[in-house]
C-alpha cells in the first residue's frame, strides 16, 4: 500500500512536464497585468484569489479596457465554470472527506492537475487516500502559478515572445487527451467539442469554453443512449 | 472597485471548484449521468485545444502553411505513440521552432 506521502510525491510528479506551459503563461500573465497599468498588488491578488490562467487575463484586459465590473466578473465565471465539470467528476474520490477538506481540496482543483488526477485515479480505484493524489497536482501548480506570476509581475515579460510559448497551451492539453485518440466513442466527443468551440468562438464573455463541453456531453449522452 | 471585482470573481470561481465536491451529493448523481463524465476531458480539452491551433491571435481560421498546424500533427503523431506527456509537448515545440526558426527565415 501507497503512504500519503508517496501518493502527495506522484501528483507532484504528475503534472511536472505541464510547467513547460504554466510557468511561461504565468509570467506572462504577470507581465500583461503591469502592462496594462495595475498595481503590481493587485495583479498578484487576482492570482492568489481568483487563481485561474486565462480568467485573469481576461478579467485586466476587459477591466483596463473600460468594461464594467460586472461585465469582467461575468466572464471570469463563465470561463471557470468548467470546473464545475471537474468537480463532479473528482467528488468521486473525495466523498469520504469532512465538509472541511473537501472546502481546502476544492480550492486547488485545476485543468492540469485534474487531468493527471482523472487519468491516474482512474486506473488505481482501491487506493486508499485518492485526495493526496490530487493536493499533489493542485498544490504544485499552484505555487509555480504563484511564482511564475510574481516574477512575470517583477520582471516583466522576460520570454521573447518569437518563441510562441502561447503554443505550449494547446500543447499541453492535447497531451492531456492524446491516448483517450485510441478510444473511438472518445474521439467522436472530442470532435464535437472541437468543432463547437470553432463555431462558437464568438459568442459572449467567451462563454466557448463551456458551450462546447455542454454541447458535446449532449452528444456523449445521446451516443450512449443510442449504443443501447 | 477593482478589488471589488477581484473578490468577487475569487468567490464565483471557487464556487465553481467547490460546488460539486462540497455541495453535492454523488448519490444525487443518476448513473447516466456518471456515464457521461467519462467524457469531461474529451469534452473539455478539446475547446482549449482547437481554438489555440486553428486560429491566430485575431480570431480567424490561419493558413494551411501555419507552423502551428504541424507542431500539433507532430505531438499528436509522437503522443498516440510514445504516450508520454513531455514527448508530446516537447516535440511539438520543437518542430514549430524549427519551422519558424529554420523552415521560414
Amino acid at each position: 500500500m501507497l503512504s500519503k506521502s508517496k501518493i502527495f510525491f506522484k501528483g507532484i510528479v504528475a503534472v511536472l512536464p505541464h510547467m513547460l506551459s504554466v510557468i511561461p503563461f504565468g509570467i506572462i500573465t504577470g507581465a500583461i497585468g503591469i502592462e496594462l497599468g495595475f498595481d503590481p498588488i493587485l495583479v498578484y491578488a487576482t492570482s492568489l484569489i481568483i487563481f485561474g490562467g486565462a480568467s485573469q487575463i481576461i478579467f485586466m484586459q476587459l477591466l483596463s479596457g473600460g468594461a464594467s465590473s460586472l461585465v469582467a466578473i461575468t466572464s471570469v465565471g463563465v470561463i471557470n465554470s468548467r470546473h464545475l465539470l471537474y468537480g463532479a467528476v473528482l467528488s468521486e474520490y473525495l466523498e469520504k472527506l469532512s465538509f472541511l477538506k473537501k472546502l481546502f481540496i476544492s480550492y486547488f482543483i485545476v485543468d492540469q492537475g485534474f487531468a493527471e488526477s482523472n487519468k491516474y485515479l482512474k486506473q488505481n480505484k482501491n487506493l486508499s487516500n485518492p485526495h493526496y493524489y490530487i493536493l499533489g497536482t493542485g498544490v504544485t501548480l499552484w505555487f509555480c502559478w504563484q511564482l511564475s506570476t510574481i516574477s512575470g509581475i517583477i520582471l516583466g515579460s522576460f520570454i521573447p515572445e518569437e518563441l510562441g510559448l502561447k503554443f505550449a497551451i494547446p500543447l499541453t492539453f492535447l497531451a492531456i487527451i492524446v491516448n483517450d485518440l485510441r478510444k473511438l466513442d472518445h474521439v467522436f466527443v472530442m470532435l464535437v467539442s472541437g468543432f463547437a468551440s470553432l463555431i462558437l468562438f464568438n459568442a459572449p464573455f467567451k462563454s466557448y469554453i463551456i458551450l462546447s463541453p455542454i454541447v458535446a456531453l449532449i452528444a456523449a449522452f445521446i451516443m450512449l443512449r443510442l449504443r443501447k | 472597485m477593482t478589488w471589488f471585482s477581484i473578490i468577487v470573481s475569487g468567490i464565483v470561481t471557487y464556487f465553481s471548484r467547490m460546488a460539486m465536491v462540497a455541495l453535492i451529493d454523488r448519490e444525487m448523481l443518476g448513473t447516466k449521468v456518471k456515464e457521461v463524465l467519462n467524457y469531461v476531458p474529451a469534452a473539455v480539452f478539446p475547446a482549449i485545444i482547437f481554438p489555440g491551433v486553428f486560429f491566430n491571435d485575431f480570431g480567424s481560421l490561419v493558413e494551411i502553411t501555419d507552423p502551428k498546424l504541424y507542431g500539433a500533427i507532430v505531438a499528436l503523431v509522437v503522443g498516440f505513440y510514445s504516450r508520454n506527456v513531455i514527448a508530446t509537448i516537447i516535440s511539438g515545440l520543437l518542430s514549430y521552432w524549427f519551422i519558424i526558426f529554420f523552415l521560414l527565415k
